[in-house]
């Protein structure tokens, strides 16, 4: 097969499981550049935050960041505790991102929430090339989120049609990735531990505050645990 | 803030991202063999993730006040009947999604 070809068929495979992802981000990008553009931002700020920094809640985290005093400590202090999680994502990797070079470092600078999500779940066609497909995946969200970021920016003020609700469609993602996980998981411990521990540091700690203490929850327990879950795999 | 002082500010951020992206395939690299208790982690984090997911894309939704988290709460269990009868993950976001927008815009 020519490698153009092959290349080709893992955008045509990779392409429908970004389509959710295009309507999500394509809401949540003009949202950000609309916020940018009336907090006095033009618009090449989203425009080379989204490409520069590509992960979502932090660039939102950001426009706070500049409109008040020079901070820089606290500014990598802030995007390690909010991107803390992206730690999960690699360690669970390791195995997946393999492919060598350039490609690889860009799906790795790449990997946000849903990147991650479908590059993990995703049931790849034998005939597809594993690592051109991932990279595509990768590509097509940062495209749409830096499409939506600038749009948003240049023209945001001018939506009018009804769109209340349509971010939505990120729970709706993650909700289908849970229960695809599920189905695939003989043990259910730790999807259970999973939301069990996130919505009580939800509870505990408020929206702005709980990830950190999900995550620490979820590695404390699942480490305790380790032994049993070990030995429930091999009966399996 | 000055130009110059913006650029550093962001820096920061595209460093701090960038850090937690790579950490772990810098501590272990691909020719490196990986320790089992990383390797173990690797394998059953990411089911705790999703749930970590899904719970974070609806924190900010307030159960004391408004709506009570209903139409999430709907949309949820009807993006969950609908994936596990026709299993097609494009018709049971699609479906959740526009489900959701029907119930904040015309009912609640």
């Amino acid at each position: 097969m020519k490698p153009r070809n092959h290349r080709m068929r893992a955008l045509a495979a990779a392409f429908p499981y970004t389509v959710p992802i295009f309507a999500g981000f394509w809401f949540l990008g003009l949202t950000y550049g609309i916020y940018m553009n009336v907090s006095g931002f033009g618009f090449w700020y989203p425009m080379l935050m989204s490409l520069t920094i590509f992960a979502g809640s932090v660039e939102f985290v950001t426009v706070n960041m500049l409109l008040g005093a020079f901070n820089p400590v606290q500014a990598l202090a802030m995007t390690l505790m909010v991107n803390a999680r992206h730690i999960f994502y690699g360690i669970s990797m390791l195995d997946k991102y393999n492919t060598a070079g350039l490609k690889r470092i860009y799906m790795i600078f790449g990997m946000c929430d849903e990147s991650f999500s479908i590059n993990y779940t995703a049931k790849i066609p034998e005939d597809v090339d594993r690592g051109w497909f991932m990279f595509f995946v990768t590509l097509l969200n940062h495209f749409y989120w830096f499409s939506g970021s600038t749009l948003g920016g240049l023209f945001g003020s001018i939506v009018t049609f009804n769109t209340e609700g349509i971010g939505f469609v990120m729970t709706a993602m993650f909700t289908v990735i849970f229960i695809e996980q599920w189905l695939k998981d003989k043990n259910h411990l730790s999807a259970l531990l999973g939301l069990a521990l996130s919505l009580l540091c939800l509870f505990v700690f408020g929206p702005g505050k709980f990830v950190v203490p999900s995550m620490l929850a979820i590695l404390g327990v699942l480490t305790l645990l380790r032994k049993p879950i070990e030995k429930a795999g091999e009966q399996a | 803030m000055t130009t110059a002082q913006e650029i550093v500010t962001i820096g920061m951020v595209v460093l701090g991202t960038v850090i937690t992206r790579f950490l772990p395939f810098w501590v272990f690299p691909p020719g490196k063999k990986t320790p089992a208790y990383v390797s173990f982690l690797g394998k059953v984090l990411p089911a705790a993730v999703f749930g970590l997911l899904v719970v974070y894309s609806v924190k900010d939704v307030e159960i004391l006040t408004g709506t009570h988290a209903v139409p999430e709460l709907i949309s949820i269990a009807a993006v969950t009947l609908l994936h596990l009868w026709k299993r097609r993950m494009l018709l049971s976001i699609a479906g959740g999604t526009v489900c959701y927008m029907l119930l904040v815009q015309f009912v609640f």
